[in-house]
């Protein structure tokens, strides 16, 4: 099961670093990472996504929080949390392939966001299952290049 | 508040290390410390000892720091001087010993360019340190002192590094010392939760076969008297870990002495029969579990720790308590002050670890040739020195013999590098611990292996004139691991025979300190007596039986009643 924590850090050099060399150094594996300047600019936000079957969720958490500069650790429950993450494909789009990825992009509610003769590039927000299962869609017409951003999760509600 | 004072980093930083308390500062200069080793020379408190290589410093700041409970010092320059402290750094990391390394980097204009003498030092020590700064700004400098030394001796003790460019020490600073810490992430959890220490007497109170397990969390808590009080009242059996030996007194009825690879056949029968397993300060580290699934497998366990993951991380607590040994155990007493409770109900326990107590001793056999027993070294050791020394180590067969035949009576009393495992580190920390009780006789037990890897600290030991005995039981061999040869890789010893040696006696007196050497059982005393009535820095060669192993043992990963030596193998059952 995948877990989300959402890492309120020090916003100081090094800090990723030492986060990031601590599931290095325990043998955590990350799903993914995202890191920005939170509500408060002394704090950054940290959201990491764990597989929390091969790593016990609760050593990751006590560890981080052995961090001097780690604040806050918060885990996220999906169904109390928002989840979100930014994809831009570049698919190769010639002939009859490029209607049917612009027919794939209006499914997904994607946003074309570059365009040539050869190519375009979509733009799209989602969930991780949702960005698959775009990116499973488009793999047959040619993926050229994928940038993602991570997960970022919110707690849903005021708390 | 204490006046103003417009001050030089580098006197800043003197200053600092002052108003925290710091005494002694083992170190090394270079180019980059020239600054702060300009301003030690107006110190009017603190001390410097000058060290022959920088892991000599790191090491003897972690004696001081084991042997006293106070922060340990050390300082040296960039790039080399500052890896060459990274041994010593892990070591005091693996065994939660409150350090302070400062080390000198380039100018900051310089950083990253692969100036002279530059080494990231803060990065190479990220995966062992507490915490690091990297100060870049002189006004920090006060502050950051200031957390070092709170973060390094609070929760669970650690190294902190803290690494100044050179033009830190030189820029100006209004100085004046820093008395509060505002660290939003660090709040170390002191008092343990009541409702499971409540838990946790119930537990006690109904146990029939309970063993108390003592880690050295229970040393740097200074929780001996409250864990002593609480054994007592409960009439609890002890086993100690090695960083926990002293935390219990050996001549106590109730010490088991030491379980674990090499620990007693009591301690570890013991833990394995148990209902009930209390763990204070301890993190059950592979070499005391052995097969982690089969480690105690009949006991509840109630896990006391400063540290929340180490609690759960090894073993699931029926009992998980955070908190600080002292503050905890103190608050248990008080529970279980206040319940009833018969001592008929372990006695049948309490009966069978005496009946094993009896029929399993520690023992050796006398070697055929008759060679002098590495183990009969020590017993000597621990009764000419009345079991009060304060006995230092390296690392291997002599450690383990350490463990075994000096009978440990207080905290503070046995140092050694237990969770790293660090050849070299006896004399130099021997000379740290030295220096921080200066009354006390502090004996380095060592080995020809280790010694030799930082034997060069007899000349720091000789010009401070800091008389430390170090005894090397001299087998010419790389004892531990031509153990592990013989039992375990069919006596093949690839590389582990060291005949090739200086002469220890000569080598002493090269350095300015004293040489002796023993070859016999009859010899052994006389030349203790005469280290120990000489005031000076010592070597004692003893030329020990060669090839002697360290039983009982339990083979790396197997279950901990495997015991080589142990009641189902012929050796170590006690001759008729």
């Amino acid at each position: 099961m995948k877990h989300t924590l959402s890492v309120l850090v020090e916003n100081k050099p090094g800090v990723l670093t030492r986060v990031a060399g601590l599931f290095a150094r325990r043998g955590f594996n990350i799903d993914s990472l995202a890191v920005g300047e939170s509500e408060d600019p002394r704090l950054s936000r940290i959201t990491l996504t764990i597989d929390g079957e091969r790593h016990p969720i609760e050593q990751v958490t006590k560890q981080l929080h052995k961090l001097i500069n780690v604040v806050k650790i918060r885990e996220l429950e999906p169904d109390g949390m928002v989840a979100a993450e930014l994809l831009l494909v570049k698919v190769a789009a010639e002939g009859e392939k490029r209607t049917e990825a612009l027919q794939v992009a209006e499914i997904f509610k994607a946003k074309i966001v570059d365009v040539d003769r050869r190519a375009l590039t979509l733009r799209v927000v989602g969930t991780t299952d949702k960005l698959e299962a775009l990116l499973e869609l488009l793999r047959p017409l040619g993926i050229l290049e994928v940038v993602r951003t991570g997960t970022i999760a919110i707690g849903r509600g005021r708390g | 508040m204490s006046p103003e004072r417009r001050l030089k980093g580098s006197q800043a930083l003197v200053a600092a290390l002052e108003d925290e308390g710091c005494e002694v500062i083992f170190g090394f200069p270079g180019g980059v410390a020239i600054p702060f080793y300009d301003a030690l020379l107006d110190a009017k408190k603190l001390r410097h000892v000058l060290v022959r290589h920088e892991q000599g410093a790191a090491h003897a700041a972690d004696g001081y720091a084991r042997a006293t409970g106070k922060v340990g010092v050390c300082t040296s320059t960039s790039g080399p001087g500052a890896t060459n402290l990274v041994t010593g750094i892990a070591t005091a990391y693996l065994d939660s010993v409150p350090l302070v390394a400062i080390t000198w980097q380039v100018r900051s204009d310089l950083i990253g360019t692969d100036a002279f003498q530059e080494a990231d030092i803060t990065g190479i020590t990220l995966p062992i340190v507490k915490h690091s700064y990297l100060v870049k700004d002189t006004a920090e400098l006060p502050r950051v002192v200031h957390e070092a030394f709170h973060i390094a001796s609070t929760g669970r003790p650690g190294p902190v590094v803290i690494d100044i460019p050179v033009d830190v020490a030189l820029g100006e600073v209004a100085y004046r010392k820093v008395e509060t810490v505002d660290l939003p992430g660090y709040k170390p959890t002191v008092k343990g939760h009541v409702r499971q220490i409540r838990a946790a007497a119930r537990a006690i109170n109904e146990a029939e076969r309970p063993v108390l397990y003592l880690g050295g969390g229970v040393i740097s808590a200074d929780a001996a008297p409250e864990v002593r009080r609480l054994a007592e009242l409960r009439r609890l059996p002890v086993a100690t870990t090695l960083m926990g030996l002293g935390a219990f007194p050996e001549t106590h009825e109730l010490s088991m002495g030491m379980l674990g690879m090499h620990g007693t056949v009591t301690a570890n029968y013991a833990v394995h029969e148990c209902d009930l397993l209390i763990a204070v300060g301890a993190r059950f580290d592979d070499r005391v579990t052995g097969k982690l699934s089969a480690f105690a497998p009949h006991a509840k366990v109630i896990h006391i720790d400063v540290d929340p993951a180490e609690v759960g991380k090894n073993v699931a607590p029926l009992v998980p308590i955070v908190g600080d040994a002292k503050h905890v155990v103190a608050a248990l007493v008080k529970e279980l002050e206040a319940m009833e409770w018969s001592p008929e109900r372990t006695r049948p326990w309490l009966e069978r670890i005496a009946q094993r107590k009896r029929e399993f001793p520690l023992t050796y056999d006398e070697p055929a040739d008759g060679s002098l027993p590495p183990q009969f070294v020590v017993e000597t050791i621990d009764r000419v020195t009345n079991h009060e020394a304060v006995i230092v180590t390296d690392v291997g067969q002599h450690q383990m013999w350490a463990t075994q035949y000096y009978t440990y009576t207080f905290p503070r009393q046995f140092i050694s590098s237990g969770g790293l495992g660090t050849m070299g580190y006896g004399l130099p920390a021997s000379i740290g611990a030295k220096i921080g009780r200066p009354d006390a006789t502090v004996i380095d037990i060592s080995g020809d292996g280790g010694f030799q890897m930082t034997m060069q600290e007899l000349a720091t030991a000789v010009n401070e004139n800091v008389p430390v005995v170090v005894c090397i039981l001299n087998n010419q061999y790389l004892g531990m691991v031509r153990q592990w040869q013989d039992l375990f890789w069919h006596k093949r010893y690839s590389y582990t025979c060291i005949e090739v040696q200086p002469d220890f006696v000569k080598l002493a007196e090269a350095f300015g300190a004293l040489g002796l050497r023993a070859t016999k059982k009859e010899e052994v005393e006389p030349v203790l007596r005469e280290a120990l009535a000489s005031g000076r820095p010592t070597v004692i060669d003893f030329r020990v039986a060669r090839e002697e192993n360290v039983y009982p043992m339990v083979p790396a990963g197997s279950e901990i009643t495997e015991m080589i030596g142990g009641p189902s193998s012929r050796r170590g059952r006690k001759k008729p």
